[in-house]
């Protein structure tokens, strides 16, 4: 593909736009239209989720009940997990992380836009991957449809390294779609590191970068250095099923528990990384809305480094029914009871930045506000956790499910969210609706927490977590149904959101700053031309558009020739090869097909990449 | 939809009819037999440790949660965007301010950490000499209980005395489970490969509900387990009765014939009850529970049917029915055997 | 500023390639790392089947390791001579370097075949399993490094490796010496620290 620039004879340069058509999209290398890509698979795999959740609440209303067999219910209940986890909150975030750091930082692109598109689709595929295991039963000789993964989202060894206790093709796709995933948030990761350190506008010192941007560039570094460890844990996993190795083999002298460790050294920052950049959003939101600058900008980027940081020191507080021992129980104790302390002081922050504001409650502050209150919710109920022996009787029982989905959902998604509703009119050019945007957030604040508040009785009261089932004597089929009607409530609000998404599309067009809020994203027309910036921006001001003379001025045409790089499928083919060698590697138990499979789609990975690499491209 | 919430303090109002409903809740839970696997109700010194620990934690838990909902709610209301108001001044921060906020939280967690760190100690598995030994081993999808000091084995019934420590001794034949009944003490994981360790003292007499509380497979929601505590005298006549290991009644057909349709050889080889089961004097299979004393017990089929006839014949009819995935296979049964295998099953107290 | 300027304009001076592979090598050190700590946890813990003492061949493997330590250095004199420009010379020490790295890649391949035929196999116990996942891992990153010299070979043969592409060899080079450094830290731990209890004899 060509490039779109001028040459100098022109008079008037030629102003670069955003091609059209199929093709321009699957070779996109355009941050903006990858975070569009990333978005939308995000929210559909955000309702293939919920679906999950739905079907597992259903099954879950009464005691006794028989909607599904144990079978599919614990696959439902992995697929949710690992659904929500990789495939609709992470990816949410770097619908963001892509369409709004380059803006807010004053970049033309990401530093590595093919790469960038690579991340991209090696997701897609392990999502469709992971997804393919509904419906592939019959190419693998099962006697029912779904080979669907069924470990758990934390695939616990043995239970899921041993061919004795998960024969069946489920725990390879959840092994393979998990390797896939990793390699498209670690390149990802390299790709926003870079970015934000080495393409900050002129003037864009770290301590005046959004905290948006602050939060994400935390979240990548504990990308890179989590992600490798699980891919470690995995690989064990994967060779102990494929080759009979020992990694987790107890009659050899292997030990399960050697899995909790990898896993969760892994688990603990994946909590972090999927919640720092829903913090990020709303360190954004409640300043516009309060039309106050945050309090305390400097505590708060330094506590989302500390959590950064400290996050990695807390992992067996997920193990404390192993018997670690006294000693080990008491240090992780400690370490976990510390990290409450700047994530307390955000909180803290966030509402001194609402105190003496003049708060505009649009749909999207009340996401931030809600993000607030239900934080706090799973924050305590985390502290509360962070007792060993009060956590004997927490872990793995519904309590813990409430503390997770508070967080998760009551934050990282709320926090999302409030980040849709805020960038929807610089990505779109319009705003959502605002009266059905505030019945979206009622239903879901509502529907949240009467799903997820009884949680933490029926799990003090005696139920445990992935359960099929639960009898009746247990007295916990009121608290069941009101989590179950919870449920439907927040399927509804999303079902309120698509339809907002959807009838939006004819409100009025706004201008470049239509919430006259303080960063960089707005200073440029909404949506943002294809280059971003017609002139990359100087910058006096942590608060660019809320200073006089915070920002240079910003042409709305550009004064000179912009070359756009133009787009690559070789990321897109490289994604395929990836595909296909993950593929080969499920037919394992027949040599010959797998090890061709596995060879072909190294053949095309590495045709890709030297493509790839000699094509002629600049950024 | 706006007016009822807009004008509210509506983010605080749907929690605060939770919070209430949640109290009642607790208040509920204290009374016991409504939530036989409450973790609110504690049967044991261990458990009450627990308990004690978990509302030291739980007040400030709520305090905070006030406070901070509190603070939430006066902020949106207060200043809620009014017509005719200047634009807000730009405060960046306020040192004082963040280091209180910073501290107190910091203070709090000291009111928490002391009380854990002993508890920990405490709940750390130590038992004392002269404690009950017992070990504990999770199969898919059952418990198997063995007393070496009193050679008895039996599965899915623990019987205890009362006021006698216990020391539970606990792994996995197979995968990891959990050992979990709530009212007695936190759970613990069955490790294969490894021994745990659990010890507690329950001071009420009664039968205490547990399950597994790690995800083992598919059948993981059907591994139940209750705990039997008896006064010493009781316990003594329970281990003496386990200890025994009467015939068969010869003058009972039933039972005569039901004996005969245990020791048949069925085909395939898995179908035939002593390949699996142990019963004194009669089988040594291990693969299943021990079913010596099993008409003694007040549930099989891992404390999911009843143990009476009906329960009884539908898991000899249709173990996977009753138990999805479960390694006692779909066996043909006559209606005869069937009934003959009840009475002699229930006879074995 | 001028789109010209804009293109080369970094916030930190440094070329975002080499940043990117400092992260890749961050990353890099949490995945050696992770399997370097299970292979430590493990030792020493096989309940059958060979054990370190009878088959890791010290004297042989620090052959090897001189000779990857050997091929760091022709990779820096490699890196020099395509920054001045000296193309005969350039093409000298990458082959050198990639000569020496598949030097190597023998070395390990017969140490491998070596072993299995001793009985110590994949999956043979606890050794087995974290000594040749641990060692393959690296094994890989070699071949790999090796290919991707070979390929600046080529290019250098091609005239397209000029001085103004002295970055791409400085990136190569940063991944060989990586790749070097963690053979460092494995013959260290693996094959000179043995923790194994000796057999009684």
């Amino acid at each position: 593909m060509s490039p779109a620039s001028a040459t100098a004879q022109h008079d008037a340069p030629v102003v670069p736009v955003a091609p059209t058509g199929l093709w321009s999209w699957i070779t996109t290398t355009d941050h903006k239209r990858i975070g569009l890509l990333y978005g939308f698979t995000a929210v559909f795999f955000f309702l293939v989720g919920g679906l999950e959740a739905l079907v597992i609440r259903l099954q879950l209303g009464a005691p006794g009940n028989s909607v599904v067999s144990a079978e599919t219910y614990n696959q439902l209940f992995t697929m949710h997990g690992t659904t929500m986890i990789f495939l609709a909150v992470m990816p949410l975030s770097s619908a963001f992380f892509n369409y709004i750091i380059p803006l807010q930082i004053g970049a033309r692109d990401v530093a590595f836009p093919r790469l960038n598109a690579f991340s991209y689709w090696v997701f897609l595929a392990g999502g469709l991957l992971l997804n393919a295991s509904f419906v592939a039963g019959p190419l693998f000789g099962a006697d029912r449809l779904s080979v669907a993964p069924n470990g758990g989202w934390f695939g616990y060894a043995n239970l899921t390294s041993s061919l004795q206790y998960s024969p069946g093709p489920n725990i390879d796709f959840w092994v393979l779609g998990l390797q896939i995933l990793g390699i498209a948030s670690l390149a990802a990761g390299f790709n926003f590191i870079t970015t934000i350190l080495n393409l900050r506008a002129p003037g864009m010192k770290l301590m005046r970068m959004p905290v948006f941007t602050w939060m994400s560039l935390v979240t990548q570094f504990l990308v890179v250095t989590a992600f490798p460890v699980i891919t470690v844990g995995l690989v064990f996993l994967m060779l102990d099923r494929i080759f009979g190795t020992t990694f987790y083999n107890v009659s050899a002298g292997g030990d399960v528990v050697l899995w909790q460790h990898l896993f969760w050294l892994f688990g603990h920052p994946e909590v972090y990384i999927i919640i720092l950049p829903a913090m990020g959003v709303v360190s954004e939101v409640l300043p516009t809305f309060s039309r106050k600058p945050l309090f305390g900008y400097a505590i708060v980027v330094y506590s989302g480094v500390l959590i950064g940081v400290m996050g990695w020191g807390v992992w067996a507080h997920h193990m404390f029914s192993t018997g670690l021992g006294p000693v080990a129980d008491t240090v992780f104790s400690a370490t976990t009871m510390l990290i409450a302390v700047p994530t307390g002081v955000k909180i803290f922050n966030w509402i001194a930045t609402m105190w003496g504001g003049r708060l505009h409650l649009t749909t999207s502050m009340w996401f931030a506000v809600a993000f607030i209150s239900s934080f706090i919710i799973g924050g305590l109920s985390g502290v509360m956790h962070s007792s060993p022996p009060a956590d004997l009787q927490q872990t793995d029982t519904y309590f813990v499910v409430a503390h997770f989905h508070y967080v998760l959902f009551g934050g990282a998604v709320q926090g999302l969210f409030a980040g849709v509703y805020y960038w929807w009119p610089k990505i779109f050019g319009h705003r959502l609706k605002e009266g059905v945007g505030k019945l979206h957030f009622w239903l879901m604040f509502v529907g949240m927490n009467l799903t997820f508040f009884p949680m933490h009785f029926s799990g003090l009261l005696g139920m445990p977590r992935r359960i099929y089932t639960y009898g009746p004597e247990l007295g916990l089929g009121m608290l069941n149904l009101m989590s179950t009607v919870g449920a439907f409530l927040t399927g509804l609000s999303l079902l309120v959101f698509v339809y907002n998404a959807w009838s939006s599309r004819r409100e009025p067009r706004v201008g470049k700053n239509p919430w006259a809020a303080a960063t960089l994203e707005w200073a440029v027309s909404s949506p943002p031309p294809v280059y971003n910036f017609s002139v990359l921006p100087t910058v006096t001001s942590r608060l660019p558009l809320w200073t006089e003379h915070g920002v240079s001025e910003i042409p709305d045409t550009p004064p000179g020739p912009i070359h756009v790089p133009g787009g690559s499928h070789w990321p897109l083919m490289t994604a395929l090869g990836i595909l296909v060698i993950a593929v080969g590697a499920l037919l394992h138990h027949h040599f010959v097909p797998s090890l061709v499979t596995v060879l072909a789609g190294l053949g095309v990975v590495v045709v890709s990449v030297y493509r790839w690499a000699f094509e002629p491209f600049e950024v | 939809m706006g007016s009822v919430f807009s004008r509210r303090p509506g983010a605080a109002r749907p929690v605060s009819w939770l919070a209430a409903g949640a109290l009642i809740l607790i208040l509920a839970g204290c009374s016991g037999d409504p939530y036989p696997q409450s973790t609110l109700h504690p049967a044991a010194d261990m458990s009450g440790a627990i308990d004690w620990l978990y509302r030291q934690i739980v007040w400030w838990a709520v305090a905070v949660f006030v406070v901070v909902q509190a603070a939430l709610v006066v902020t949106v209301i207060r200043f809620r965007r009014r017509a005719n108001q200047p634009e807000p001044k730009h405060v960046y921060g306020n040192t004082l301010a963040e280091v209180t906020w910073t501290l107190a939280p910091a203070v709090i967690l000291v009111f928490i950490a002391v009380p854990t760190i002993q508890t920990i100690f405490r709940v750390s598995g130590r038992a004392s000499p002269g404690a009950l030994q017992v070990e504990v081993i999770g199969h898919q999808w059952w418990w198997e209980f063995r007393y070496p000091e009193l050679g008895l084995v039996t599965a899915n019934e623990l019987h205890l005395p009362q006021g006698r420590e216990v020391a539970l001794a606990i792994t996995s034949a197979d995968v990891i489970h959990s050992f979990w009944a709530p009212r007695l003490h936190g759970k613990r994981d069955a490790l294969p490969g490894r021994t745990t360790r659990l010890a507690f003292t329950p001071d009420s007499a009664g039968t205490f509900l547990g399950q597994c509380a790690e995800f083992c497979g598919e059948s993981h929601a059907n591994m139940r387990l209750r705990v039997v505590v008896q006064p010493a005298a009781d316990f003594e006549a329970w281990a003496a009765r386990q200890a025994e290991s009467p015939a068969v009644d010869s003058t009972a057909a039933l039972q005569v014939a039901g004996l005969e349709a245990f020791r048949r050889i069925r085909d395939p080889g898995q179908h035939t009850c002593i390949a699996c089961h142990t019963i004194a004097g009669v089988s040594g299979g291990v693969a299943g529970p021990n079913l010596t004393h099993v008409g003694s017990r007040q549930t099989i089929a891992g404390g999911t049917l009843p143990n009476d006839s009906a329960g009884l014949a539908r898991w000899l009819r249709n173990a996977p029915g009753e138990k999805p995935g479960s390694l006692m296979p779909k066996i043909a049964l006559s209606d005869d055997e069937v009934a003959a295998l009840v009475a002699y099953l229930r006879s074995r107290q | 500023m001028s789109h010209a300027a804009a293109a080369h304009y970094t916030s930190t001076g440094l070329d975002s390639r080499k940043i990117a592979f400092w992260t890749f090598i961050g990353s890099e050190c949490l995945l050696f790392g992770s399997l370097i700590a299970t292979y430590l946890v493990y030792e020493g813990r096989s309940v059958s089947g060979p054990t370190t003492h009878e088959i890791l061949n010290i004297p042989l493997t620090s052959v090897s390791t001189f000779d990857l330590l050997l091929s760091s250095l022709m990779m820096v004199l490699a890196l020099a001579a395509v920054q001045r420009g000296d193309r005969l010379w350039a093409r000298v020490w990458l082959a050198a370097t990639a000569l020496l790295g598949a030097i190597f890649l023998g070395f390990q391949a017969f140490e491998f075949t070596h072993f299995v035929h001793e009985g110590l196999g994949f999956t043979t116990n606890l050794f087995g399993s974290t000594f040749f996942t641990l060692t393959g891992f690296h094994g890989g990153h070699v071949f790999v490094g090796v290919v991707w010299l070979l390929t600046l070979l080529v290019r250098s043969f091609q005239g397209k490796l000029g001085p103004e592409k002295a970055m791409n060899v400085e990136i190569a080079g940063l991944y060989w010496h990586f790749v070097d450094v963690v053979w460092i830290v494995i013959f260290t731990v693996v094959y000179l620290i043995q923790t194994t209890p000796l057999p009684a004899s």
